[in-house]
């Protein structure tokens, strides 16, 4: 393979850790408060607000529903308002927050349904605000399953980028696309498809060793 | 120390209402340690958090420590709470905490800061015997343990009243009472007002001061430990202690039983007696001074606490007048006589 084609390759592993990366980033800061609220909302929580735990669910409902492809269409106007443009690196990374948010949003609120509801109690019968049962009990005893969640959310964008790359979002998704598809070059494209398989790999592999750090159960 | 006055819970609404709790009132003095027993669904969990309104009662009030938890703010209600320690059956320690950190936690949610945490903390762990587990998860521990650090946990806010909730159903019967020394120590040493739940009669008997039998959601009998395990008042009460003691008639007997007596019939009684009357011959006396002569089916002697409790299930076997003379007698020597029924002299 000639050198500007490694070069090509290369640009192109980074810019999909780019858009991963980024977009995983601001969907964890986003979507871990969304899926708190979702949980802490419900009924018979403890900040149970029955309407307000529907709009939000609906909402992320919504969100998750829209095919991601079909998405990173219907909200171009959007992405051209924040990102400027619609093609490139930077405008992938606006539809794969939004896809990556309500997704994030859902595994967190999963992963705090699986604590057992008598740790709330005890921390009520302490005295703790429900501010403090969510900083000092929610997130801490959900945190295996919160990286679990993320860990699959990355894994998810991972494919998701190589889509946005279909339409002229760069990174590997557009090189397999022009140079494996477009100009038939197998090589290419096995390059492409092993580099998103070692890429999974080890978010895959990061992800688990995170979470039995994180689990003392 | 805590006084519930009036106190009902209705779980739902229309047609589908539970109601747990019905008028209960409840009063459990500064230092003592109130047991309250009951059958599974009885109200009993219901009842022991309403006391720290973890389940806000839906009449009555609530007062501990002279302050009315149900008329308190959420904010006060929390502060009131530092005030009441709570453990549990399945402990509910986080398991993303060490055991100092889970010992801490109440204190963390105080505000307080980490040397003086430090200097809370230690004796406690000194306290349950688990000086050697400080840093281990509650995942490494046994059950016994794991009560322990919840017993930790619950006094580090330094409470007045200490609740428990089923706290040794999980465990087996010699952790369990291991469990009930430390509840007993830790009620000696620091003078805390204990009010535990159960469903077990040896956990009462092994610890409790006073004891409450709850039923359908009603406090039906009420009384010191020692007194209760003599002479139950409601039917219940005396299920509950012959199913402790496992004394209950032949059931061959059972079958032959009436309820009225007869011409031809004599008494089957329970007699229970307790201090001087344990020692006493008493089956010699009754045939010296009334002429009746006593069969004994069953007897068994059972130390409740400070007290000696003799137990006896007989046969009162004599002409009419005389066995009725025989139950004054009895009834005029400080012993608990129950006749349970009557059988057919010749059968
Ligand atoms: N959150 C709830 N919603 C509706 N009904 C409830 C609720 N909690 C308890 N109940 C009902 O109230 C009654 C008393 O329940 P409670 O849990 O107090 O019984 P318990 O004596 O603690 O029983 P156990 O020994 O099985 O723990 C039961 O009929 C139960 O079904
Ligand atoms: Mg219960």
């Amino acid at each position: 393979m000639s050198s500007a084609m490694l070069n090509l390759v290369l640009k192109a592993t980074l810019d999909t850790l780019y858009m991963v990366g980024v977009s995983g980033l601001i969907a964890a800061l986003l979507g871990v408060p969304l899926g708190v609220m979702l949980f802490v909302t419900r009924p018979r929580q403890i900040l149970a607000q029955p309407l307000t735990n529907q709009v939000l669910g609906v909402i992320t409902n919504v969100g998750r529903s829209v095919p991601f492809i079909i998405l990173m269409v219907a909200i171009i106007p959007f992405t051209r308002l924040v990102a400027g443009s619609s093609i490139g690196t930077n405008a992938a990374i606006v539809p794969l927050t939004i896809a990556a948010i309500p997704f994030v949003a859902r595994l967190v609120e999963g992963a705090l349904n699986e604590i057992p509801p008598g740790l709330i109690e005890a921390a009520q019968s302490m005295g703790a605000t429900p501010y403090q049962i969510i900083t000092k009990v929610l997130l801490p005893e959900a945190k295996g399953g919160i990286i679990t969640g993320l860990t699959i959310t990355v894994v998810t964008l991972i494919s998701y980028s190589a889509m946005a790359g279909a339409v002229g979002g760069g990174g590997l998704g557009d090189l397999g696309i022009r140079y494996g598809y477009n100009r038939f070059d197998p090589m290419v494209m096995l390059i492409t498809v092993a580099i998103l398989v070692v890429m999974v790999q080890g978010f895959q592999s990061l992800g688990d060793h995170l979470v039995r750090k994180a689990d003392h159960k | 120390m805590i006084r519930l006055t009036n106190v009902s819970k209705t779980y739902g609404s229309g047609s589908g209402a539970v109601n747990a709790l019905k008028n209960i009132d409840l009063h459990v003095p500064q230092g003592s340690i109130h047991g309250v027993i009951g059958l599974s669904g009885a109200g009993k969990s219901t009842l022991i958090r309403c006391v720290n309104l973890l389940e806000r009662p839906t009449t009555g009030s609530v007062v501990v420590d002279g302050q009315e938890l149900t008329a308190l703010s959420a904010a006060q209600l929390n502060q009131a709470r530092h005030q009441i320690g709570m453990i549990f059956q399945h402990f509910n320690l986080l398991s993303s905490r060490t055991v100092f950190a889970n010992i801490a936690l109440p204190l963390e949610l105080m505000g307080m800061d980490k040397s003086e945490i430090r200097h809370r903390v230690i004796p406690l762990l000194e306290l349950t015997g688990l000086e050697d587990k400080a840093d281990k998860y509650p995942a490494e521990l046994s059950g016994g343990q794991k009560q322990r650090v919840a017993i930790a946990r619950a006094l580090a806010s330094r409470p007045k009243v200490l609740l428990c909730d089923e706290a040794t159903s999980a465990l087996d019967p010699q952790t369990t009472g291991s469990i009930l020394e430390l509840l007993q120590d830790i009620n000696r040493k620091l003078g805390l007002t204990i009010l535990l739940i159960t469903h077990e009669m040896e956990v009462v008997k092994t610890i409790c001061h006073r004891v409450g039998l709850i039923s359908a959601g009603e406090l039906v009998e009420e009384a010191d430990v020692g007194d209760f395990f003599t002479a139950p008042r409601t039917r219940l009460g005396r299920e509950f202690l012959n199913d402790f003691l496992e004394l209950e008639p032949p059931k061959a007997l059972v079958e032959r039983l009436e309820e009225m007596p007869g011409e031809h019939t004599h008494p089957v009684v329970r007699l229970a007696f307790t201090g001087d009357a344990v020692s006493t011959p008493l089956v010699s006396r009754l045939a010296r001074e009334c002429g009746v002569d006593v069969s004994i089916l069953q007897a068994k002697v059972e130390s409740i606490q400070d007290r000696t409790l003799g137990l006896m299930i007989a046969e009162l076997i004599g002409a009419s007048d005389k066995t009725r003379e025989a139950l004054s007698y009895l009834e005029n020597h400080d012993l608990h006589v129950e006749v349970l029924g009557h059988v057919q002299r010749d059968a």
